[in-house]
């Protein structure tokens, strides 16, 4: 196999690496590696508080980037994700090659490859090293794990395993900080060698031939052929992989027809794919491990095993579990509770202490109800995120996060899902902000993108208030089949709406708009192990971060235009009178009494409050008033705003909450022009149907569009979920008021 | 359900079924792999982690639903479905 073709200016074309730029060059070292290798901890330990998550000059994916400089060499290191293989399946998994190869547009291949190896797990691990190999760029071995090696008596011969291998191989033990000294000064070296490791494995001569004459076939320019060699193994060993998918879309799909011709001669010739390459690797492999590494004959019972015995045990196992998720649970549910209301408290303080400072007007409204409070209902999400993050990145790197999906993938099969989506689900019941940033753990692309679209039909927190102030005033206090009391009852059918649909949406987004190739489940079941808290710290500062610089911005603006909707056209009819109201008030209560109902009025005349009139006869078949249809309408950007709209346009003042005995008494005293009570209990469950499907939380869109990277899947979930919860709601009050 | 999918594995694949598969080993026996059937996306993923002809296969044990099947092999544990199981034909030891 030979190296890497030089430039031609197809899409998928090779660049030189990055040209010098004078004094200050700067190489590129990308990260690549088995997952559960301790890839993470390596990084982290090599580029410290530099790490940031970022972009590969050129990629759109985002990664973890950081920087170390060994003898006055500077380095930009790049983790890539976790891999088995270099045989992309799926266009997410096309990234890692690209950048390797260093194709597309102003993407240069790395200047360096830092192969990241787990000692007890070596012939596994090599053969990834193989293809890495074959790329032709400088590489360098970075061996973990060796201290685990060693306790299961594995015996490594590391400088012949040097010799086989052609290029160096570094120890370490990340943890402990060993060896990363010896790990940047080998990449340094290695990025001013000239020379460039071979490829190893050796295919069969009619593989080889068969390459040659694809290469022929295929367009020139300057006398080099168009893809590199690399690129065209992988075509035809992977069929139906990535690259066959985005070759036939560029080339035509003539070199589909080629390939797979060329793919019948192989077996023709005793040489299938895939299983040319697999053999031809292992055989290699077999071979050096035979030579350099002395396992012992009988392994012992490791601490994995024996707590293996134990978390997934029928009884025991599943006990573990639950406890596990309960505390996940409760700490983002009730746990975040203090820190978010302090938070809330705190911007509430600081917009009363700038409102003071600014006259009455558009400016102060602007400053104290559109940005502090924006700012306010970003904020206010961080500590759900950065502990359910901490929590998480526990349960990654200590190895218990794979035996979850081990326990719950049965569940989550019987709706075309795996176990790697039970936690974010879990956690959207919290809040769907942190539930769908953890999706990452997902590896399949269409699974992942399933989950965050039914994600936020998991009964949040935001929406407790809303069921707790209606249910409390219109749902009867009786006890059904003795025991049950209807309004617990009640409470419980909310929280069980979105998980008696998410199921048949997921079912049938996976047979629609996401079906493909069946994912197949194959999840490796690690070796236990402490926790690194720079893994988990970090992990919690980073996400924390992404989302307040990233989402963060997109909640501020559609906070800033829910305002100017409520707050304008200017009113001067409704200024004038109060201000004249005010002139004749004769005590200071009065006149706070007078401020509430002139900021009800307000509200009431607003573009919001016209919007409301507008889709009366829309929210009439569910039951509601115009007043519920406008609350509901300003309630979308954030569903618990509802409670504070409704005490505005009650004239009761926004400063209300779901247990507000004034809110529930105004609300039961309203009534229709013909005098029958605005409020039902069918009325009120209507509303709840509503909000317990509808998509109202300009924070999950914001996350979806930074997750999926498209407007499109946002778009999606806000058109879907507020179609059901609209239909949801007219088959309640419709059905409803026939039965009653 | 279960004996619909056995039905359609023999037929499409002309498994002999007398043949053994990884899904019809119990907790603690081993097998060498004999073959992997289908030349989809999954045998490249299994054979690409270690799963090649001649290798030997443990189960560890079944997840406490029955499914997914946790076995060993070149000294590591992974987890996968008995569906994907089904493919792997064994020679008993």
């Amino acid at each position: 196999m030979a190296v890497a073709a030089p430039a031609a200016p197809a899409s998928l074309s090779a660049h030189s690496p990055v040209p010098h730029r004078a004094a200050e060059r700067r190489y590129v070292v990308a990260v690549i590696g088995n997952p559960n290798t301790g890839k993470t901890t390596l990084f982290n330990a090599l580029t410290g508080l530099t790490q940031h998550t970022g972009n590969y000059p050129g990629v759109t994916v985002e990664s973890a980037i950081g920087e170390f400089t060994v003898e006055g060499t500077h380095f930009l290191a790049v983790d890539l994700p976790g891999t088995y293989s270099l045989a992309p399946r799926a266009p997410d998994e096309m990234i890692a090659v690209k950048v390797l190869l260093g194709l597309g547009e102003g993407v240069h291949a790395p200047d360096a490859i830092l192969c990241v190896l787990d000692a007890t797990n070596l012939d596994r691990n090599l053969y990834l090293l193989t293809q890495v190999l074959d790329i032709g760029r400088p590489v360098v071995v970075a061996l973990t794990m060796t201290d685990l090696a060693h306790k299961q008596g594995i015996v490594i011969d590391f400088s012949e395993l040097e010799k086989r291998l052609g290029v160096p191989v570094v120890p370490v033990q990340a943890n402990r900080r060993i060896g990363l000294l010896a790990v940047r000064q080998a990449l340094g070296r290695a990025v001013r060698d000239t020379h460039r490791p071979t490829s190893l494995i050796h295919f069969p001569a009619v593989f080889d031939s068969e390459i040659d004459s694809l290469l022929q076939s295929l367009p020139h320019t300057n006398g080099h052929p168009a893809l590199p060699r690399f690129l065209l193994e992988r075509l035809l060993i992977d069929a139906g992989g990535a690259i066959e998918a985005e070759l036939a879309q560029q080339l035509g799909s003539g070199i589909r027809t080629q390939t797979e011709a060329a793919r019948t001669r192989l077996a023709a010739a005793g040489a299938p794919v895939p299983q040319v390459e697999v053999d031809s690797r292992y055989h290699w492999i077999t071979q050096v491990t035979e030579a350099t590494i002395h396992q012992p004959l009988t392994i012992s019972q490791t601490w994995t095993d024996r707590i293996d015995k134990v978390v997934t045990h029928k009884v025991w196992g599943l006990t573990v579990f639950l406890v596990a998720m309960a505390i996940t649970f409760q700490s983002i549910f009730s746990w975040a509770a203090p820190v978010m209301d302090g938070i809330d408290a705190l911007f509430k303080a600081i917009g009363t202490r700038v409102g003071d400072l600014l006259a009455e007007g558009p400016l102060r409204s602007l400053v104290v109800d559109g940005l502090i409070g924006g700012v306010g209902a970003v904020v206010v999400f961080v500590p759900q995120i950065a502990i359910l993050f901490g929590l998480i990145a526990l349960l990654e790197d200590s190895g218990y996060m794979a035996r979850a999906a081990f326990l719950m993938d049965r569940v989550m099969a019987s709706f075309g899902l795996s176990g790697r989506s039970f936690i974010p689900l879990l956690s959207s019941f919290a809040c769907a902000v942190p539930g769908i940033m953890s999706t990452r753990s997902i590896d399949n692309r269409r699974d992942r993108i399933t989950t965050i679209l039914i994600a936020p039909l998991m009964s949040c927190s935001a929406r407790l208030p809303v069921y707790v102030l209606l249910i409390s005033a219109f749902i009867p206090v009786q006890t059904v089949w003795g025991i049950v009391g209807l309004q617990g009852l009640t409470l419980f059918a909310m929280y069980l709406i979105g998980l008696v649909i998410a199921p048949p949406i997921a079912f049938v987004l996976k047979r629609t708009a996401l079906r493909g190739e069946p994912v197949p489940f194959l999840l490796e079941l690690p070796p236990f192990k402490v926790p690194a808290w720079r893994v988990v710290l970090f992990r919690m500062y980073d996400r924390s971060w992404a989302f307040l610089r990233r989402a963060g911005t997109i909640i501020l603006a559609t906070t800033v235009l829910v305002w100017a909707l409520s707050y304008y056209p200017n009113q001067n009819r409704v200024a004038q009178e109060f201000y004249a109201r005010r002139a004749t008030a004769s005590s200071a209560e009065e006149i706070v009494h007078l401020n509430i109902e002139e900021a009800g009025a307000r509200l009431r005349e607003s573009f919001l409050g016209q919007a409301g009139r507008t889709i009366e006869p829309f929210v009439r078949p569910l039951g509601w008033d115009w007043k519920i249809g406008m609350a509901t309408l300003a309630s979308f950007p954030a569903r618990e705003v509802i409670i504070a709209a409704l005490g505005t346009i009650y004239n009761l003042g926004s400063d209300q909450d779901e247990g507000s005995i004034e809110l529930r008494e105004a609300m039961q005293a309203e009534r229709w022009p013909d005098g029958r009570p605005v409020y039902t209990p069918l009325v009120a469950l209507s509303i709840m149907v509503f909000f317990a499907l509808c998509c109202q939380c300009g924070a999950t869109l914001a996350t979806i569009k930074r997750e999926t990277g498209s407007w499109g899947y946002a778009a999606f979930t806000f058109t879907y979920m507020t179609s059901l919860a609209y239909l949801a709601a007219l088959v309640v009050y419709q059905l409803g008021s026939r039965l009653v | 359900m279960a004996a619909r999918i056995d039905n359609e594995i023999e037929n499409h694949y002309h498994l002999i079924p007398m043949d053994r598969t990884l899904a019809d080993l119990s907790p603690n026996e081993t097998g060498r792999i004999r073959a992997i059937l289908g030349g989809d996306g999954l045998s490249q993923r299994l054979a690409e982690m270690g799963f090649t002809l001649g290798q030997l296969v443990r189960v560890v044990r079944f997840a406490p639903l029955g499914d997914p099947m946790q076995i060993r092999i070149r000294g590591f544990n992974v987890a996968l479905r008995r569906n994907e199981a089904r493919r792997i034909v064994l020679d008993l030891l």
